[in-house]
């Protein structure tokens, strides 16, 4: 024994102390835990939970299906097409390049594609999908897809994209949609959450623009569970989006189609209106261009191109170009006369050529001059010197009420880009916008639609059909959306004394069916499709007193921009109006020349359906009617190839 | 007191031991691994293959071990101490050669069937050693410097090897068990005070030398010490794990969301779910009733390792006892604490029920020497 027995039992005691000191601690700690465990998990239980929620759920948009369109016999004219394509999520990769670069090595992708890819991904949130490559063909599609495993932060998708089956026929009405600018976000007060989606596609004009909302639809959403990287794990809810309306347009395809391939290698427009219900069966402007190349976003080159071509393809002329009227404005100051009374149908105006005022001289087209005539001869005719007589007899402000009336100088309110309002010029309207005094010599040229007379296309067919209908014809471009039938444009008679507009009607039939009539020579035999119509030719320049001397120029003779614009305005058949049309040819020359047959050939079709058929035409005409339809058939489009099922996704 | 003063004669002897072993320790650390085993098929999916099975086969061999070491004599393994504790060494060192680099860090030898980390064997081996030193102090000498300076440096000396691994966890645990022995030897308690001071100067010492040429701790440690400070600071990088951590704690709520529902761990929101974390797992799936629940088993092991060690009249085994129980406290506090979000993150799994290699066969081997010491404790003589 080397202890002193009291070392034992105070060494014992001590120990059974510092244990009990250290166990007491040990209890503290574990109290300590506990107390931890139960704030964690009962006091801030719901706060937790709800962070895990956060972590586990997340909430994605789903893009509605854009609302298609089709024209009025459900022919597809703007459609969705899968479109299958690779997103990149740049916070679920550590190197993108690599990534990239790996991506490129399975397919091949534009590098300007991947250029704007590049500046997507520095721009975007690190959580965003930014689209690498879109439009894939399956084969590439699925090869990536077996492949993203490999491929950290890859995703396959498949959206749906716009397609335009019918290509060039209906840009100007349909327009196209493309990727929402960020300077649209910037100034829209739309607040809808699909705009923030890269890429969403919004309309950029014509229908699509205009009637954007509707075709829209509404945004879904998906409640996914996705684990710790972001991966979706399953799909806890799904809510469809509304997909957008379903456009019915009063356009007929196949008319819009003829008046494009009759106008072909021109610079000029033409308008179809039903006019019984006011349905625009026709709005053409040539040249047209592929709305599909916008869908994608459309190379530089070839946008320049379009945008410096002299024929001005992207301008929708139909409705956004204004033109002098020229002569078939004679109508509306015919009819102002009448109406106003300075004007009885047999009165009689001597024609020598000219016509003097305020020491200027006035010509008509006819230096010879017409001699004596009458109303309806000097509308069948075209005299220049009648109008200018009679207008100053009933003031510009009546003429400009009358065109009013007939849709002139007056806001269509269609669903398309930049509808122009035209000139229908008064007194106070020339006082507000040039702080001049209205001249005499302007009464003069904008009686014969010259001078401060602006129209479009789309109004002069307006007034074709209401001076054929006498009822005040609305036009209207929407049939139905999902179903619901727009209202008719058919439109209350107007105010017009018909004994009146039976004369002008008279004479406008003169135009085309007598053989003083400027269009006699492009007037249809058939005696149930006999057209009314009336030629114009738009001076763009203007004529000096020495150029009259030496002898006018040619048309042919001077370079395209100066010649003068061709119109013809028709309705037909003549006892029955059923369509109206209105064609403007640019720099065409004579609106009997130019204008008129492609009238003539638009109305038939119009009338009947299909390639008019030669009895219609007069005999002499019919040999080269003939070969001009044979270089015409090629160039219309082969309905065949519109494959409803394929191209149609609802 | 020491043996010399007991009758021997009422050891048990031959299969006797076997019902003379501390049943209970042995039944809540069953169901202590029993729990781990259901976590880890729980994080596994569904699966017993990937964790539980190989898990279960370790407990087996473990408890194997258990069983054989207790049934061999205290003063054998009071013998074996030393040359223990520097085998520890030795593997310590040899990890430094040729140790297998996991987390950032060298900690394995990789011995074919089994990774062992030195670090564990040292944790037991220490406990052994400090133990065996107090036993042949002699009483008079436990505060006198000199003896208190040698179990300082057997304690620094491993504490040293297993800071340039650089495991700081383990090494923080070495400091506070070696401690704990001493002090409850009965060291006097003016070098804890000091032991305690300087702690926290060297704690300022480390936090101040930061940024400077010769700051103490490594980058990730630093960031494990902001991390902890303020883990909100920066949820998706550094603060990463102890925020889904707590995410998962807290949204188990009171009774948890049950086995495999938990949304944290199975969406992989937890980091390393099957080992170091795998108590936030547990809390997700089981609440606050299976954590406090979980609590109290280890719990009472630690009281009836207080109880036995009370009981137990040799010194050595008292100590040692008490050391194996303070050695498995700390294991599960700071684990506990540290997906609490009461201490920093450093690298401690929960004994018994994470996923680990050596961890779970050298603390079974612990508890046989606590059982060796418990069934040849001196008993009372008769007369």
């Amino acid at each position: 024994m080397k202890y002193h027995p009291n070392d034992i039992i105070t060494s014992a005691q001590k120990l059974s102390r510092r244990t009990l000191l250290v166990g007491a601690l040990q209890l503290g700690v574990v109290t300590a835990l506990g107390a931890r465990m139960r704030f964690l998990q009962v006091q801030e239980a719901e706060r937790f939970r709800l962070l895990a929620e956060e972590n586990r759920i997340n909430m994605r948009l789903l893009p509605p299906a854009r609302g298609i369109m089709f024209d009025r016999d459900g022919r597809p004219v703007a459609a969705n097409v899968p479109n299958y394509r690779i997103l990149l999520v740049r916070e679920e990769t550590e190197d993108v390049d690599q990534v990239l670069a790996q991506l490129q090595k399975l397919i091949a992708i534009n590098p300007s594609d991947l250029e704007k890819a590049r500046k997507e991904l520095s721009r975007r949130s690190a959580f965003v999908p930014v689209t690498i490559t879109e439009n894939l063909d399956w084969n590439d599609f699925a090869r990536v897809a077996a492949n993203t495993p490999a491929l950290p932060g890859l995703l396959t998708d498949v959206g749906l994209s716009r397609i335009y089956p019918q290509k060039e026929n209906l840009a100007h009405v349909v327009g196209y949609v493309g990727p929402v600018s960020d300077y649209y976000l910037s100034r829209t007060k739309d607040s809808d959450p699909l705009l923030q989606i890269p890429r969403f596609q919004v309309g950029k004009t014509g229908v699509e623009a205009q009637m954007e909302h509707r075709l829209r639809g509404s945004a879904g959403h998906q409640r996914i569970e996705v684990n710790a990287v972001g991966r979706v794990m399953r799909e806890l809810e799904r809510a469809e989006g509304q997909p957008g309306g379903t456009v019915k347009l009063t356009i007929d395809s196949k008319i819009q189609n003829f008046a494009l391939a009759r106008m072909d290698g021109l610079s000029a427009s033409a308008v179809v209106i039903d006019c019984e219900t006011g349905d625009l069966l026709a709005v053409a402007s040539s040249p047209s261009f592929d709305p599909n190349l916008f869908v994608r976003g459309i190379s530089s080159k070839n946008y320049n191109a379009l945008r410096d071509d002299v024929f001005g393809p992207l301008r929708a002329k139909a409705v956004q170009g204004t033109y002098a009227p020229a002569s078939t404005f004679k109508m509306i100051t015919a009819l102002a006369a009448l109406e106003d009374g300075v004007l009885s149908p047999d009165d009689t105006v001597f024609c020598p050529g000219h016509f003097e005022i305020s020491n200027n001289r006035f010509h008509c087209w006819k230096r010879q001059g017409h001699g004596a005539l009458n109303i309806e001869d000097s509308i069948a005719q075209s005299c220049d010197v009648f109008f200018y007589s009679i207008s100053q007899k009933v003031g510009i402000d009546k003429i400009s009420a009358m065109a009013q009336r007939f849709g002139l100088g007056e806001y269509h309110d269609l669903p398309l880009s930049a509808v122009s309002r035209g000139v229908t010029p008064t007194r106070a309207w020339k006082e507000k916008s040039f702080s001049q005094p209205w001249l005499l010599g302007d009464t003069v040229n904008a009686s014969i639609g010259q001078g401060y007379v602006l129209a479009s296309p789309l109004q002069l067919a307006i007034m074709a059909a209401r001076l054929g209908t006498g009822r005040a014809v609305q036009p209207r471009l929407v049939q139905s959306i999902d179903d619901t039938a727009m209202p008719l444009g058919t439109g209350a008679p107007l105010d017009v004394d018909p004994e009146h507009l039976k004369v002008v009607q008279r004479a406008m039939f003169a135009v085309t069916n007598t053989k003083n009539g400027t269009a006699y020579s492009k007037r249809i035999v058939s005696p149930d499709l006999q057209m009314a119509g009336k030629t114009g030719t738009a001076q763009v320049r203007r004529i000096t007193a020495e150029e009259r001397l030496t002898g006018v120029i040619r048309n042919e003779d001077l370079p395209w921009e100066k010649r003068d614009h061709a119109l013809f305005v028709d309705y037909a058949p003549y006892d029955n109006p059923k369509v109206a049309v209105a064609v403007i040819v640019e720099h065409g020359g004579g609106g009997s020349a130019t204008a008129a047959p492609i009238a003539r050939d638009v109305t038939l079709f119009a009338l009947t359906g299909q390639m008019p058929e030669l009895s219609h035409y007069p005999a002499g005409v019919k040999a080269q009617i003939k070969q001009e339809q044979e270089e015409l058939a090629p160039k219309l489009f082969d309905w065949s190839t519109l494959d409803k099922k394929g191209q149609v996704q609802t | 007191m020491s043996y010399l003063e007991h009758n021997l004669a009422a050891v048990p002897v031959g299969f006797r031991k076997i019902l003379a072993l501390n049943w209970p320790i042995l039944i809540l650390l069953t169901a202590i691994s029993g729990v781990g085993f259901v976590m880890l098929y729980s994080v596994a999916g569904g699966h017993t293959d990937r964790w539980a099975q190989p898990q279960m086969l370790r407990f087996f061999l473990g408890m194997i071990g258990l069983f054989v070491v207790a049934m061999v004599p205290i003063w054998f393994w009071r013998n074996m101490s030393f040359p223990a504790y520097c085998l520890a060494i030795l593997l310590l060192i040899a990890v430094e050669f040729v140790g297998t680099t996991g987390m950032g860090a060298q900690r394995w030898i990789d011995l074919g069937f089994i990774r062992l980390q030195p670090s564990e064997v040292m944790k037991i081996a220490l406990v052994l050693v400090l133990a065996a030193y107090y036993d042949w102090l002699p009483r008079r000498q436990i505060s006198q410097p000199f003896w208190v300076l040698l179990p300082a440096l057997l304690i620094l000396c491993p504490v040293f090897l297993v800071l340039r691994q650089p495991d700081l966890g383990t090494s923080l645990l070495l400091i506070m068990g070696g401690g704990a022995i001493m002090f409850l030897a009965g060291v006097h308690w003016a070098y804890f005070a000091t032991l305690i001071g300087s702690g926290i100067g060297l704690v300022v010492a480390v936090l101040q030398t930061r940024g400077t040429g010769w700051q103490l701790l490594k980058d990730y440690q630093y960031s494990r010490i902001d991390t902890f400070l303020n883990p909100d600071r920066d949820p998706l990088g550094a603060g990463y794990h102890i925020t889904q951590a707590k995410i998962a704690l807290g949204s188990g709520g009171w009774t948890g969301r049950g086995l495999m529902q938990g949304t944290q761990s199975r969406l992989n929101f937890l980091p390393e779910k099957h080992t170091d974390f795998i108590f936030t797992t547990l809390s997700e799936e089981f609440g606050f009733i299976g954590s406090i629940s979980l609590l109290a088993l280890y719990t009472l092991v630690v009281l009836a390792c207080i109880a036995s060690a009370l009981s137990n009249k040799d010194r050595f085994s008292s100590l040692l006892t008490l050391g194996i129980g303070i050695t498995f406290f700390l294991f599960f506090a700071v684990n506990m604490a540290m997906v609490m979000g009461l201490a920093p993150v450093v690298g401690v799994p929960l004994p018994l029920v994470s996923y680990g290699g050596s961890a779970m066969l050298i603390l079974l081997l612990g508890f046989g020497l606590m059982q060796s010491a418990h069934v040849h404790r001196p008993r009372p003589k008769f007369k």
